[in-house]
């Protein structure tokens, strides 16, 4: 499952921009077997407009079979890099692959990719199945291969009984169906999805989610790279995730890692709003784990970044591994002062305030929750908790 | 305690729409309705007062009539598609090629609607007519004796200054129809393969057809109803109705004659208008949504 990015990664799972860079320079001469596995490239792709600078020397590698997901707030050049793959970008500097060709200078229509955007974008004049049916005929296929291409391409995303419908006569949901359906029936070396979800209720959204996991499982080879700004869909479909910010990659890695083990301040609050207390490391423990000073607290977390002794770092605690505790002291323990409760049906919700600093704890639904101003005793597995450098990335 | 109900005056009564209607209906008559009934009135009863179909036999038999008629549909009809073509081809340029001052060029284009038709066909002198721009520069060039660009006296002249006048007319709408297509839609046509002239023909051209219906439609009234270029570039042999009638009427006094040209020629418009009707209303209904 690694890109050739990651070798680095293989070893600790984890990886920075600066790590993917390093990594694919060493993909410059890629053996045999790597260039069968290769999806797409992205070699220091930088994109400026009038001279601002919209995606900052991105170096990524996409492999074959494999979903990467960008995620990023607004203006991060997430979409710029994904526009930029489609051929809709040109970058004033870099290069870009597909395969092993490069397409940086070639038309888009000429690039063999499949696209499906938030807003749908059907031919509204075309019905179901001449929407799915438009690539093929594009690209010349016989009668019988569009027929057969057309049939099992609705036939994959549930669609095939609304072929004859019109994209108004069909849902949001279902138009996102037909989309997708049209850009698999080429057959695609990449797929783009730029948002795909985000123009669908909640609802929707998440049964979306669920078929487009399930297509992939079904249809393995396809490679995808996926822009979104919803950490979930992030997590629920990607192999790995990069992580923008400002144009720039300041995270990649395997998905699980990448959330376990962030490797800086901006990833570890933008997937997953981890709690971040800042703590000093005091000294390595083995099995990959470091104490740290959390005020007069010592601490135990891993410490998969090397921090050196004495570094000023962040400890990283997901909200639902901190658990309640009878009592107080004890290891890896903190205790606060509640500040709410909120009931949110499947889980509870309590921020407290722990020696000044604020805390999210999340857990399944409380008989009597505590009240506002009572203290509270928590403690966490240190092996689940990370020491992440005080670096926001750039 | 007061009885509010006693206090209250009584609800003034309403006027009937029809009330509100005759007004506008009254003007309507007395500034469209009446002179086209007087026309109409003199071509079915002449000067002699007795209803006739006679004039009409003469007028709409004659070959001075015929050869009007024949004018007119050419002229309107290559024109309208002169219009469409360039008005296509300028509003996909404006609309889809970003180019710097591609919005200027378009308010620029919006001005001509508000022009004079026959400032058009002035200019056209003083760029291709006998002693023109265009001729002089050759003639001194090429040191000949003659003109020899020789179109704009002929038919040719006429159509080229129409569809100058009225492609505005074509682009308005379709500017108008093109800002309403999603950039993505294009965007995925050609990530699924489709070439720019695929493009054009199946997402754009689709999508922008009632609006090249509404403009042509608009230009053959426009065109078929056309004077003033007809009569300033003053072509050989090259005569419409519009201008029929008024060597009819105005050069001859004949106003009889004048009157059944009118009233073909308004039989005519009233056709080309029914026949735009019917369009737009095959797709703003069955194909609403469609295009």
């Amino acid at each position: 499952m690694a890109t050739p990015v990651p070798s680095h990664l293989l070893r600790s799972d984890i990886a920075t921009a600066g790590e993917a860079r390093s990594a694919l320079s060493t993909a410059a001469a890629p053996s045999l077997a790597d260039r069968r596995v290769r999806g797409i490239g992205f070699k220091d792709v930088t994109v400026a407009y009038g001279g601002l600078v919209v995606l900052d020397a991105l170096t990524l590698e996409v492999r074959s079979g494999e979903i990467v997901a960008l995620i990023g707030p607004s203006g991060s050049g997430k979409t710029t890099a994904l526009r930029a793959v489609a051929g809709f970008v040109r970058p004033t500097r870099g290069r870009i692959t597909i395969g092993d060709r490069d397409v940086t200078n070639i038309a888009p229509y000429a690039r063999n990719i499949g696209m499906v955007v938030q807003n749908y974008a059907l031919f509204p004049h075309m019905r179901a199945e001449e929407n799915v049916a438009f690539g093929l005929r594009a690209r010349g296929a016989s009668q019988a291969v569009l027929r057969e291409r057309v049939a099992e391409s609705l036939r994959l995303v549930g669609m095939e009984a609304y072929a004859k419908r019109y994209p108004r006569e069909l849902s949001g949901g279902q138009q996102q169906r037909v989309a997708i359906a049209r850009a698999l029936a080429i057959r695609p070396q990449v797929l783009l999805l730029d948002e795909p979800l985000s123009a669908l209720d909640a609802q929707i959204r998440r049964s979306m989610l669920d078929e487009l996991a399930k297509l992939h499982r079904e249809l393995p080879s396809l490679t995808v790279l996926y822009v979104t700004h919803d950490q979930t869909e992030a997590l629920t479909l990607a192999d790995h995730i990069g992580i923008m910010r400002d144009g720039k990659l300041i995270a990649f890695g395997a998905s699980r890692s990448l959330y376990r083990h962030p490797p800086n301040r901006f990833s570890a609050e933008f997937l997953g709003r981890a709690n971040l207390l800042p703590v000093t490391s005091v000294q390595p423990i083995g099995r990959g784990l470091a104490e740290v000073r959390f005020g007069e607290a010592v601490l135990a977390a891993t410490n998969p970044h090397g921090l050196p002794q004495g570094a000023d770092c962040l400890l990283c605690v997901r909200p639902h591994d901190l658990r309640l505790r009878q009592g107080e002291g004890g290891h890896n323990a903190l205790a606060g002062i509640v500040e709410s409760v909120q009931w949110q049906g499947e889980a509870n919700s309590i921020v407290l305030d722990v020696e000044g600093h604020r805390l999210r704890l999340t857990c399944a639904p409380l008989g009597e929750p505590p009240e506002p101003g009572t203290p509270l005793a928590l403690a966490f597995d240190p092996h689940v908790v990370t020491l992440v450098p005080e670096t926001s990335g750039d | 305690m007061t009885d509010l109900s006693v206090a209250s005056s009584p609800a003034s009564p309403r006027l009937p729409n029809d009330v509100w209607a005759a007004p506008p209906l009254l003007v309507l008559a007395a500034l469209f309705f009446y002179p086209l009934s007087l026309i109409l009135r003199q071509a079915l009863f002449g000067d002699e007062g007795a209803f006739t179909l006679s004039h009409f036999g003469e007028v709409v038999g004659s070959p001075l009539f015929l050869d009007g008629l024949h004018h007119t549909l050419v002229i309107a009809v290559s024109a309208t598609a002169g219009c469409l073509l360039l008005g296509f081809i300028l509003s996909l340029v404006i609309a889809f090629v970003p180019f710097p001052g591609a919005r200027l060029v378009g308010r620029l284009i919006d001005t001509f609607i508000a022009l004079p038709t026959f400032l058009v066909a002035l200019a056209f002198t003083f760029i291709y007519g006998s002693s023109g721009l265009l001729n002089e520069s050759l003639m001194r060039l090429l040191h000949l004796p003659l003109p020899p660009i020789d179109f704009l006296y002929s038919q040719w002249g006429v159509i080229l200054s129409e569809v100058t006048v009225y492609t505005p007319f074509v682009m308005r709408p379709l500017l108008a129809a093109f800002s309403l297509i999603e950039a993505s839609q294009i965007e995925v046509a050609s990530s699924l393969g489709a070439s720019p002239l695929r493009i054009i023909g199946q997402i754009i051209l689709p999508a922008a057809l009632p609006a090249l219906i509404a403009g042509g439609s608009l230009c053959l009234l426009l065109t078929v109803n056309e004077f003033g270029i007809v009569l300033f570039i003053g072509a050989k042999d090259v005569i419409t109705l519009p201008l029929l009638i008024y060597d009819k009427a105005i050069q001859e006094f004949d106003y009889t004659t004048a009157c059944v040209i009118a009233v073909v020629n308004v039989a005519l418009s009233l056709g080309l208008y029914s026949l735009y009707r019917l369009a737009v209303a095959h797709f703003a209904g069955s194909r609403a949504g469609l295009v």
